[in-house]
């Protein structure tokens, strides 16, 4: 029976493994460097000396950049706010000598302050040097994320620099020849991840994405479950089921039942393809150890939810024309309120508590509960629940609705 | 004979209308009657086939069926009767034999008694060469035919059907009314509504006139004819009855 509607297969099963490649691809080149696919950007020098060197080599053996240098500042500002370049960083002049400056008398200051010797000739020179800075022009369109990571980056960078000439300063200073920039990080970050057995599981892209966006494609089933739905009352055909002895809700228990068979064909497609089709495009292999039959609890759960919407808007809606534009527009701000696309925590506190009334965010959150937190069904159960109840609530309500608008 | 519907005055005012669809209707029919409801366009004819069948609730009065309540006896009423809908009531993307299989299973008949009814009615319809092939693909009147089978594939006791044979051509009216007859013939008291006077005078039993939601006359074909002065048939009834005016209906 499947066969006679290609297109619809095409669309139902194909369309949302376009949407996971596309949008995992897309996600993983933003944090991974890719050989040969490093963003140029323009680096303009007026230091030529200590620091600005230290900055280009530290820009140049990052990966991320490819350095462009045959600008000025002018040029540079003019090409990167016409979108030419992402970025411009301006090293300005005599950075070196006056970090060197004041960091070096700021360190007589306080060696004289112990009462110990300083250079005479140098702590009298207290000349105020003010304070330099590095300008960074950005393209109007760049990303605020990609932003803040290449000012981070800077900023940890000048940090380094500034922290080695302090400790260089002292040296010089006290005399020492022990290395007092032997330790550099005294305070270093350990991520203690997840793990399986005696393995880390380090999230990736995948492990996030598929999930994420399966999830999306799931719950698009509102949008033919919906139109099916209003088609049978257009066409005629419900008011034979109507008619009939056998009650709505079984009519609905049916369609929950084909319906719930496609979510997880659509599921089991996906996974698929993080597992075998993924590692050939340079992507990470989405790992399923030990987790696949948890996941089509999830799934059934999450299948049952989007069903149970598809199910109501079908039963409220008088036409396509009402059904088709208000599924896919809901869908798409179910996943937005869910945290399909911008994480929950990031979002301002209205919408993080409306984001707990999205079943999306239920679906999502034991997805990632399983796939990242390695949690059991104890752990989703919570989740689970929440997605039944939703399932059970929309049902009752198209029941109910259903009988009041054809009482007898 | 004893009446298998009766109905008491019957009204139906939908909402935001100005006027009654169903104006106080009391009606009985009996037990293996050709019952036709005719009336011009926007009558309540089709009102009232949806009130008895249970797709719409009346605003008052009351009706039985069989001696079962529609409030009370939902279920088994169900069971009892069936329905052939103005529209062609199936599913455009399945076979003949898709459909038919499909609403014969909402009355829980088994497989094996589905399929030999299946079989014997498109065998009577002369749509068996037909039972793989997609609806969308049949005529006006394969698709009337296919139609009336699905809604008589459980043997119904009463049986409305909304203008049965409209659009179609006449070996398709033909085929449906024989069908029909023989229906009736088993047992099935068959209720009709239709605009084409001629057959319903040939096929119906007993016809009533209704007119702005009201009964108007109710009898045999005969008893009608010779109840107007100067009529020859049921077209003169007709317009006697019901005038010469439109009727034009927006829904």
């Amino acid at each position: 029976m499947l066969k006679r509607d290609i297109g619809g297969i095409v669309i139902i099963f194909v369309m949302p493994l376009l949407l996971i490649v596309t949008i995992t691809l897309i996600q993983d080149s933003t944090f991974k460097n890719l050989e040969g696919s490093k963003i140029p950007i323009i680096f303009i020098d007026n230091d030529k000396s200590e620091i600005s060197k230290n900055i280009k080599y530290e820009l140049e053996n990052g990966k991320t950049f490819e350095l462009v240098t045959n600008y000025n500042e002018k040029s540079a500002q003019d090409a990167v706010f016409s979108g030419d370049y992402q970025m411009a960083i301006v090293i300005p002049e005599n950075l070196t000598k006056d970090l060197n400056s004041n960091i070096d008398s700021k360190v007589q200051t306080i060696v004289s302050s112990f009462g110990l010797e300083a250079d005479s000739a140098s702590a009298k020179k207290k000349t105020e040097i003010k304070a330099k800075d590095i300008h960074l022009y950005f393209d109007p369109a760049t990303n605020i994320g990609f932003k803040n990571n290449v000012m981070n980056a800077v900023n940890k960078m000048v940090f380094e620099i500034e922290n080695k000439k302090i400790y260089k300063a002292f040296q010089d200073q006290l005399g020492t020849t022990e290395n007092l920039d032997e330790n550099k990080n005294l305070i270093s970050f350990k991520e203690i991840t997840p793990t399986k057995g005696k393995m880390d599981v380090m999230p990736n892209s995948v492990q996030h994405n598929v999930p994420a966006w399966a999830l999306f494609a799931i719950f698009f089933i509102v949008v033919p479950l919906s139109i099916n739905l209003v088609k049978e009352k257009s066409q005629g055909t419900s008011v034979r089921v109507r008619v009939s002895p056998t009650p709505y809700y079984i009519h609905i228990l049916g369609k929950t039942f084909t319906y719930l068979i496609i979510c997880i064909i659509q599921f089991l497609l996906m996974v698929a393809v993080g597992i075998y089709l993924f590692p050939y495009m340079d992507l990470p292999q989405f790992d399923v150890t030990g987790k696949m039959f948890h996941l089509i609890v999830v799934t059934i759960f999450a299948g049952l939810a989007a069903i149970g919407f598809g199910v109501l808007l079908g039963t409220l809606a008088d036409t396509q024309e009402q059904s088709a534009p208000f599924g896919a527009t809901s869908v798409v701000v179910l996943a937005a309120v869910g945290g399909i696309w911008v994480p929950v925590f990031l979002m301002p506190e209205f919408m993080q508590t409306v984001a707990k009334f999205s079943p999306m965010n239920w679906g999502l959150n034991a997805y990632y509960d399983i796939i990242l937190r390695n949690s059991g069904l104890t752990g989703i159960a919570k989740e689970l629940i929440f997605l039944f109840l939703f399932y059970i609530a929309m049902v009752t309500i198209s029941i109910f609705y259903e009988r009041k608008q054809n009482a007898v | 004979m004893e009446n298998i519907i009766e109905i008491k005055n019957l009204y139906k005012k939908y909402k935001h209308a100005e006027e009654f669809s169903v104006n106080d209707i009391s009606l009985n029919i009996e037990q293996n009657e050709i019952y036709g409801i005719l009336g011009p366009n926007g009558a309540g004819k089709t009102t009232l086939i949806s009130m008895l069948s249970g797709l719409i609730k009346p605003t008052s009065g009351t009706f039985k069926i069989n001696g079962l309540s529609p409030q009370k006896d939902g279920f088994k009423l169900r069971q009892i009767i069936g329905i052939v809908p103005q529209e062609y009531a199936l599913y455009p993307t399945l076979t003949a034999k898709e459909n038919l299989m499909f609403f014969g299973s909402l009355y829980g008949l088994s497989h094996k008694k589905l399929r030999q009814a299946i079989d014997e009615s498109l065998e009577l319809m002369g749509l068996s060469k037909f039972a793989d092939k997609k609806v969308e693909q049949f005529s006006g009147g394969m698709k009337r035919r296919c139609n009336l089978i699905a809604g008589t594939l459980h043997n119904p006791k009463i049986l409305f059907l909304d203008e049965p044979t409209v659009g179609v051509d006449v070996q398709s009216k033909k085929a449906i009314i024989d069908y029909l007859l023989d229906l009736n013939k088993k047992g099935t008291c068959i209720i009709y509504t239709s605009h084409h006077l001629s057959e319903a005078e040939e096929f119906c039993t007993k016809i009533a006139i209704i007119d702005h939601g009201k009964i108007h006359a109710v009898g045999t074909p005969e008893e009608l004819v010779n109840r107007v002065a100067n009529a020859e048939n049921l077209e003169d009834v007709f317009i006697s009855l019901t005038g010469k005016e439109l009727r034009d209906v927006v829904v």
